[in-house]
């Protein structure tokens, strides 16, 4: 069971500092973009992360991946700790691990051909020249679906979808083991998305790939995923099986969201019950005091503004951080 | 499959010169700059074969002499042919170009380039240092360095040339600075490429377009610059046919044969336009927010 968890994070914060002043530079605040997250992704899974615009979860993301360096805490990858690894050290891992981004208009070189964008990891990693590098290339367009004629186009001259097949096709050269999906889809259209998410599906099989898919869409996290984390405001607030999760919600917070799910039958819909939450997140900056929820919980009670709670196990495989629950 | 692909490519890199010249060439006075350059160079490249007399010959009987069939720009006070001199001065002027342009470059864009990708400390101290530079006026900065330097032509250049350095250090520094976060920098990080890679791949080839523009327009100051420092007597040595200084030869006798002064000091003045209509027009082909 132990060596099945291919990543796991344990008390990783994210800390921005806040800074006043042109020559001396005086810290004023601190926005806690993640803040003492603990959670594992098992070999071959796929952990769907929910939560809303700027709760942290991009960041996360780029955590993992020390894109970004986390303030404490510390990832583990393959039993060995990224955040201890120096930046050259990093490099070789990064073959091992990836990330397809959210925009496929700015994730692309626009000076570097189609082909060019998906051979630059192999040149990098494993040096491959010429003639075995076009043909790998040409076999990566066919894997994420590109005719490899496409190749010496730039990448204005591909569709959205086009793009983010590209995107992808550069995540998968180097056989990562791990892909962090930073909302692949939500910059595309409708039709196309559903598109993206079988390849992925697709690739995740052949591959045996691992991901965490950041979404902020839970109807798109609830086909993907194996696990769902729900997050708010750099905590993760309930952590749960996939099928636990969407039938019996914990969290106040993940009850609100899945609330707000339309269901396609206007019967139902127009007779369900929606949880609209009062206000907006409070700032990064000035959390409250105890549950960051608090402020906008339908339950709330007194303990609530003074103690943090931290996640728990409330049933097998099924964390909630929750006074009440 | 693979010798077509890269032939496609090829293609489509040509495509884009291709387009960058089309939408420069909608703009009537882009076009005119362009005409002017292209003519410069050309007087540049083949002097001795348009030059209708030889510039150094001269013959004191016929000195001021009017422009004539013979003599189309006139002689000047020593006799000679004024159109030759002036096609010879062009090879000056482009060198002097040229080389301003390259020092600007070779040295301000690394330093700006690494500034701004490093951040922090580096750029902090590098910048204040640029401050410094861009505080001095680049034609005082330069004749400082004449003075510490010496008279000359080499001299000339190499203290035009590093006072375009600042500029060139600031305008890639904000360049990379706008691309630095987009996200195809940090895919290229996520991938594991070097910091040489990132810089050379990656920020160099999009902060391009501002770079070219500006050495177009330097172009210009250059020659402009060169010319001065020539009419002050601190650029090339007496019989070097070169236009400033055949203006401040032409000085003296303005009165009595405006030809010597007027027509070196006209081909300034179109050359400098020429350049500086291009690097407007280049400008607005290259600024990708017109991309149809």
């Amino acid at each position: 069971m132990v060596n099945d968890i291919l990543i796991e994070a344990k008390d990783l914060s994210v800390y921005f500092p806040v800074t006043k002043g042109i020559i001396r530079q005086r810290r004023i605040a601190e926005i806690k973009a993640v803040d003492a997250v603990s959670f594992f992704i098992r070999r071959g899974e796929t952990l769907g992360l929910v939560g809303e615009s700027g709760c942290g979860k991009t960041t996360l993301g780029r955590t993992l991946m020390q894109l970004i360096r986390p303030s404490s805490g510390e990832v583990f990858f393959e039993g060995e700790n990224l955040c201890r690894l120096k930046e050259d050290e990093l490099r070789p891992i990064r073959q091992r691990m990836q990330i397809i981004f959210q925009d496929p208009f700015d994730s692309l070189d626009p000076r570097m051909s189609a082909g060019e964008i998906v051979a630059e990891p192999l040149r990098v990693h494993q040096k491959i020249k010429g003639k075995r590098l076009r043909e790998q290339v040409g076999e990566l367009f066919k894997v994420v679906g590109l005719d490899p004629a496409m190749s010496g186009r730039y990448p204005h001259q591909f569709s959205g979808g086009q793009r983010q097949r590209l995107g992808i096709a550069r995540a998968i050269a180097i056989r990562p083991k791990f892909i962090v999906c930073d909302e692949p889809i939500s910059a595309l259209d409708v039709s196309i998305q559903a598109q993206i998410i079988n390849l992925l599906e697709d690739l995740q099989t052949e591959f045996n790939l691992t991901y965490l898919f950041i979404a902020h869409d839970l109807s798109v996290v609830r086909h993907i995923s194996h696990r769902v984390a729900v997050m708010y405001l750099g905590k993760i607030v309930e952590i749960a099986d996939r099928d636990a999760l969407y039938r019996s919600a914990k969290h106040p917070y993940t009850i609100a969201l899945l609330s707000a799910v339309p269901i396609p039958d206007p019967y139902v819909e127009s007779t369900r019950e929606r949880i609209i939450l009062k206000g907006e997140p409070p700032s990064p900056m000035a959390l409250p005091p105890g549950c960051n929820f608090h402020p906008r919980c339908p339950i709330g009670v007194e303990v609530c503004q003074r103690e943090i709670p931290l996640l728990r196990e409330v049933e097998e495989n099924h964390w909630v951080a929750c006074h009440l629950v | 499959m693979g010798s077509s692909e890269t032939e496609y490519s090829e293609r489509k890199e040509r495509g884009r010169v291709w387009e960058v010249f089309r939408r420069l060439s909608k703009r009537v006075t882009a076009l005119i700059g362009l005409v002017i350059v292209l003519l410069f160079l050309i007087s540049a490249l083949i002097a001795p074969l348009l030059a209708p007399h030889d510039p150094y010959e001269h013959s004191l009987a016929h000195k001021l002499a009017k422009p004539s069939w013979d003599y189309p720009l006139g002689r000047d006070e020593l006799g000679r042919c004024i159109l030759s001199r002036i096609i010879y001065g062009a090879r000056i002027s482009l060198l002097i170009g040229l080389i301003v342009i390259s020092i600007g470059i070779f040295v301000g864009v690394p330093v700006g380039v690494v500034s701004a990708y490093y951040g922090g400390k580096v750029d902090f101290i590098v910048q204040r240092f640029v401050d410094t530079m861009l505080a001095f006026p680049g034609i005082l900065l330069a004749l400082l360095l004449i003075a510490m330097l010496g008279v000359g032509l080499h001299n000339v250049m190499i203290a035009v040339g590093i006072s375009t350095i600042p500029i060139y250090a600031r305008l890639a520094r904000s360049s990379v600075l706008a691309i630095k976060s987009r996200q195809f920098v940090e895919a290229a990080r996520s991938i594991g490429a070097s910091h040489l890679r990132i810089i050379l791949q990656h920020l160099i080839p999009n902060s391009l377009s501002p770079i070219i523009v500006q050495s177009t327009l330097h172009m210009a100051t250059a020659i402009l610059w060169a010319a001065g420092l020539g009419f002050l007597g601190l650029g090339v040595s007496p019989p070097t046919a070169e236009w400033g200084a055949m203006l401040n030869g032409g000085r003296l006798y303005i009165r009595v044969a405006y030809h010597v002064a007027t027509f070196p000091g006209l081909m300034i003045f179109i050359t400098v336009l020429g350049f500086n209509l291009l690097g407007d027009g280049l400008r607005d082909a290259l600024d990708p927010r017109l991309k149809t």
